[in-house]
């Protein structure tokens, strides 16, 4: 059997507003635009995706929080509306998509054997998160390869952000190795932003470009130099630096995505490609990806 | 009967098993049971309304209310998805969630309410609902749990539901949805080895249960933060269902309470309690928070003055070098190292009360808002020593301020007053009587015993600065009804400010935060 192997691993920012500014046929509310830096970047690392062939896309996501282990989806498709409970009056999303239970089942299989703990979702009225919704339709708007969402496990609520990081690089181990065993190409997603202090009041017209702005120059400071670690190839250095950053900033990188991403991939040791970097509602996103293919890999800003 | 708009108050669990599987479990089983007996009794009542405030329904933008007339969809929890799925159909209150939404923006809070059909209602509410009110008799309004609302919003979130349910007329059941200890096992337990979590969570879950069976609801609100920080796991900034159910209640002691079940779930403690108003019960304490009317916070406060939290000399930190007068001017010391002299002499009590107030005067003057022991000791050994030094005084002997400001504010050669009213520092009583009862009708009350209580009160703060009233410069006056105010007022401030001959401007206004007629603000020479 052929080994399978990770194509891609992409840094995926979910603001529901970036969907919303993109005003998709999927999305109830309609907008004049905005966050066009993050939307552009989205769209070019769109376009590097659809030269890639890949069969599946396992995406972390921190909007699906369990407290009892990692959970993977486990039923073959899921068709509803994807409210986000924050933004409502901006994300009202219409999805149908596929999963592919094969990874999923093989992912919870591994990670188990690992010691962790894990569960299969099985239930077919589960509503999949706005975070998977977000992410997966800024990269891959067709919605034409299956994916798996694996769950945020928050253990770092019982015990700390530094055990939440060994666990993370625990799973995107037992990730790899599952995906390695799949024999399939498979793009990874690690859905969050970076800094995540975040305006707790919102512009009349969410879209109102002149209101957006980091919510202040410290964490601008804090998502620059990890950016510069991501451009340095840098990578084990800034997964060392992740509870710091983590309490720093408030970041979603609590979920464990980042870390998991970087733990599956090996590490990487080359630079990202950097597609844009932008506030949303004061929190700092950048979208990234790494590619472990020398010759497709570029500098992209 | 009684004209408390609350007929009774519940504290239920949020998790889904007394809901999706009461039989795997004895105590989940006993948990569905007193849910059931809830639900009897709620159709017994003579409730127009049953409030929900869910700890699972986190916000962010604000408070949140649910006005979606008739929100329906299958609700699947995100790690219990396996006990199975919870479709629900219920009928919401709109009239009553706007008004509530109205309510607490008129108290401060940043509020907006949700009708989105495929809104996420959360679990601990589509628990709660399903089970108190299936068949939707009585229509409900669920209203959200900012994740990072502090004691002041939660306590503000809580008096806006009385606003509300007042203004309307409307008798309610309120409903907590919260856990006790809220620690879950974080591997798969079959449902017969389910258990609270640890002994000390068990230990002080039958604490908390203690204070509820005797009605002590206040004193439980008190002791959120110790709550908090001892069985709480840190997923938000504060356990808050303590505080919004003591608000919505009328902030007190006096009530019946019952113990329906107490049991785990899933490692965490689940219970369904009773709290209804009563004449008994303890009565009611000397407690140690501020009580908050209006919240005037800014939960941007990294950005703000005297609320940012970084900043040097600001409410959690130490004055820098700066800021500090030398050891020749006097014998200063840090705010902070006060409550270490206390700690030494009396102990982490009299600490903890001293701390919060010299939190609240943001690390620089403090004049003793405290009370009792450590406030007299704070104000005999240094205060007058530090009254030289710009920043916040806080007066003990004044009324207490009804929000988050302190009483005078020295900057350079000025002292700003905040605006003062006639409430009596010693019972909050309104010389003069108050302008209007509880219900909002209005009263007869004389503006010149009004007048001259405010002017005492004025007297009372200025002295605490050093000061006293020869040194007003300016004044600023708010009447709530010129036409009938104006002589009786004026005819006292001749009295006491004719030669004083400080600038005076008068305004007539709508209304105060209290039934008071006139308050005073001034300015001041510094001493």
């Amino acid at each position: 059997m052929i080994k399978g192997e990770i194509v891609l691993g992409c840094l995926a920012p979910h603001p529901p507003h970036l969907v919303y500014a993109d005003n998709p046929d999927e999305n109830e509310p309609t907008s004049e635009g905005g966050w066009e830096t993050l939307r552009w970047g989205y769209a070019r690392l769109a376009r590097k995706l659809k030269t890639i062939e890949y069969d599946a896309i396992v995406i972390l996501t921190p909007h699906w929080q369990t407290y009892i282990g990692t959970h993977f989806l486990g039923c073959d498709s899921f068709k509803s509306l994807s409210v986000d409970p924050i933004f409502p009056n901006l994300f009202r999303y219409h999805y149908n998509l596929k999963v592919d239970v094969e990874l999923s089942e093989k992912m919870c299989e591994i990670a188990g054997e690992a010691g962790i703990i894990t569960k299969m979702m099985r239930n077919p009225d589960f509503r999949v998160d706005y975070g998977t919704i977000t992410s997966c339709h800024l990269l891959n708007p067709d919605w034409d390869k299956p994916i798996v969402t694996v769950s945020s496990n928050r253990n770092r609520h019982y015990y700390s952000v530094e055990v939440m990081n060994e666990q993370a690089q625990a799973l995107g181990d037992a990730c790899r190795k599952a995906i390695e065993e799949s024999g399939k190409r498979v793009v990874l997603i690690a859905s969050h932003s970076l800094s995540h202090r975040h305006f707790t009041t919102e512009a009349p017209l969410p879209e109102d470009m002149s209101r957006e702005h980091i919510y202040n120059h410290s964490q601008y400071v804090w998502d620059m130099k990890v950016i510069d670690l991501m451009r340095e190839g840098k990578m084990q250095e800034f997964i060392d630096l992740m509870p710091e950053f983590t309490e720093q900033t408030m970041a979603e990188t609590e979920g464990g995505g980042l870390t998991w991403m970087m733990a599956a991939m090996g590490m990487p040791n080359y630079p990202a490609e950097i597609y844009g970097y932008q506030s949303v509602i004061g929190t700092g996103n950048v979208v990234a990806c790494w590619d472990p293919d020398e010759e497709t890999r570029e500098m992209v800003l | 009967m009684s004209d408390d708009p609350v007929l009774f108050g519940l504290y239920v669990p949020p998790h889904p098993h007394p809901l999706l599987a009461p039989d795997q479990n004895k105590g989940w089983g006993e948990l569905r049971a007193a849910y059931d007996e809830c639900r009897r009794r709620i159709e017994e009542s003579d409730a127009d309304v049953i409030i929900v405030y869910s700890t699972t329904w986190p916000s962010i933008v604000g408070h949140q209310f649910q006005v979606q007339p008739e929100p329906e969809w299958v609700h699947v929890d995100d790690d219990f998805h396996f006990l199975g799925s919870m479709p629900y159909k219920f009928k919401m209150d709109t009239e009553f969630g706007n008004a509530y939404r109205d309510a607490a923006e008129s108290r401060g809070l940043h509020s907006r309410t949700v009708s989105y059909h495929g809104f996420p209602i959360d679990t601990g509410s589509v628990v709660a609902l399903s089970l108190l009110n299936p068949d939707n008799r009585i229509p409900a309004c669920i209203v959200s749990s900012n994740m990072y609302a502090n004691r002041a919003e939660t306590i503000v979130l809580g008096k806006a539901a009385r606003d509300a349910l007042k203004a309307q007329g409307k008798k309610a059941v309120i409903v907590a949805v919260s856990s006790l200890s809220n620690r879950m096992f974080t591997k798969h337990v079959e449902p017969e080895n389910d258990r609270i979590h640890s002994a000390k969570d068990e230990e002080w879950n039958r604490k908390i249960l203690e204070f509820f069976e005797k009605g002590r609801l206040e004193d439980l609100s008190q002791l959120s933060r110790d709550i908090h920080g001892q069985i709480r796991v840190q997923k938000v900034v504060a356990y808050k269902p303590a505080w919004w159910m003591a608000a919505t209640m009328g902030q007190h002691n006096n009530y019946d309470g019952e113990v329906l079940a107490y049991a785990a779930l899933h490692g965490s403690g689940g219970a369904v309690i009773q709290l209804t108003p009563s004449k008994g019960s303890v009565g009611d304490k000397e407690f140690d928070e501020d009580d908050v009317e209006i919240y005037r916070g800014d939960r941007n406060v990294l950005t703000t003055g005297t609320g940012d939290m970084q900043a040097s000399g600001g409410v959690d930190g130490p004055l820098d070098e700066a800021e500090r007068p030398t050891e020749e001017d006097w014998d200063w010391k840090n705010p902070l190292e006060y409550a270490e002299d206390l700690y030494d002499e009396y102990g982490s009590t009299v600490v903890s009360h001293a701390s919060g107030a010299l939190g609240v005067a943001a690390g620089t003057v403090i004049a003793g808002p405290v009370g009792g022991l450590a406030g007299g000791i704070v104000a005999r050994k240094k205060v007058s020593k530090m009254l030289n030094k710009d920043g916040a005084i806080i007066a003990e002997n004044a009324p207490k301020a009804v929000g988050a400001y302190p009483h005078a504010r020295r900057v350079g050669k000025l002292l700003f007053i905040s605006g003062v009213g006639p409430r009596n520092p010693t019972d909050n009583t309104i010389p003069g009587g108050p302008i209007e009862d509880d219900k909002g009708n209005p009263l007869d009350y004389d503006i010149e015993a009004q007048t001259e209580a405010c002017i005492e009160n004025i007297r009372i703060i200025m002295e605490a600065c050093d000061a006293e009233l020869d040194d007003i410069i300016d004044i600023t006056t708010f009447l709530v009804d010129m036409k009938r105010d104006f002589k009786g007022y004026n005819k006292v401030y001749a009295k006491h400010f004719e030669e004083i001959q400080a600038t005076r401007t008068t305004l007539a206004i709508q209304a105060l935060p209290t039934p008071i007629a006139v308050e005073m603000k001034v300015i001041a020479k510094a001493p």
